[in-house]
């Protein structure tokens, strides 16, 4: 599971680079995210563009690193893909997190400031 | 992995492992079934069948691993998926109800509990039945779509 981070003053942007979030990638991933966002207090958000795929194994995840981070810091998501978005929403998770359009739109002015 | 194009049946067979899951549905879904449904049934029908495999890994097999047979035809009207294993029963002998997981407003969101809802949400035709020391569950996903 290879997660990228952008971090920037106040937000810490996690790139999902694997095309599936599902049972036999859900532990290690709720691990990574973990290893990653304890070191630092501010938001997290969840760049998922790259995910064409998630099961309810991998929703799990998502919600077990949004629990871990504690009410302080929502994680926010970016980027569903058709698939994904589906599964948010029969869930109902998709009313739980802050889900934003797209990334380029919100960290095009972030990403060169590093 | 045989692949009859003139009737579209496709057959399978995994060992239960989520590994050997993953690797069937990339297989099915980005390969063999490429164009043969619309991108959204296509994602209908992967969601449906990663939660029936996923569940099957878990629980039925949950004791001692055994293999899983996926059979799938494809039709204009859509897709019908059969998948026989040999592991444990279902528990009850039946379907699960599937109801969504109450989602709290903070604290104790549930991290599971999702499949079978998502399973009856998004097909159609959902029949399980036990015979001798096999569950076979079949299902279908319809060509057309609509918003969920």
């Amino acid at each position: 599971m290879q997660l990228d981070c952008t971090q920037t003053p106040d937000l810490m942007i996690v790139h999902v680079r694997e095309a599936r979030i599902d049972a036999a990638g859900a532990i290690d991933f709720k691990d990574r995210m973990r290893d990653l966002v304890t070191a630092e207090g501010g938001r997290v958000l969840l760049d998922l563009s790259q995910v064409t795929f998630i099961d309810s194994s991998g929703l799990g995840a998502v919600v077990a690193v949004r629990k871990a981070l504690g009410p302080e810091r929502p994680l926010e998501l970016a980027g569903l893909t058709p698939a994904v978005e589906k599964v948010f929403r029969l869930t109902r998770m998709d009313t739980v997190f802050t889900i934003r359009p797209a990334l380029s739109d919100i960290a095009a002015g972030t990403q060169h400031a590093l | 992995m045989p692949c009859d194009m003139a009737r579209r049946r496709t057959r399978i067979v995994i060992p239960s492992d989520p590994l050997a899951v993953r690797q069937a549905l990339c297989a099915l879904f980005e390969r063999l079934l490429a164009g043969a449904m619309t991108a959204d049934a296509r994602d209908t029908a992967q969601i449906v069948l990663a939660e029936a495999l996923n569940n099957i890994v878990e629980h039925a097999y949950a004791q001692a691993p055994g293999e899983i047979e996926v059979t799938i035809d494809v039709s204009p009207g859509g897709l019908t998926c059969r998948i026989m294993d040999a592991g444990l029963p279902l528990p009850g002998g039946g379907l699960p109800e599937g109801e969504a997981p109450a989602l709290p407003a903070e604290g104790d969101l549930p991290e599971g509990g999702f499949g079978w809802h998502l399973i009856r949400a998004l097909s159609e035709d959902l029949n399980y039945r036990r015979e001798g020391e096999r569950n076979f569950l079949s299902f279908r996903i319809s060509a057309q779509q609509y918003p969920h």
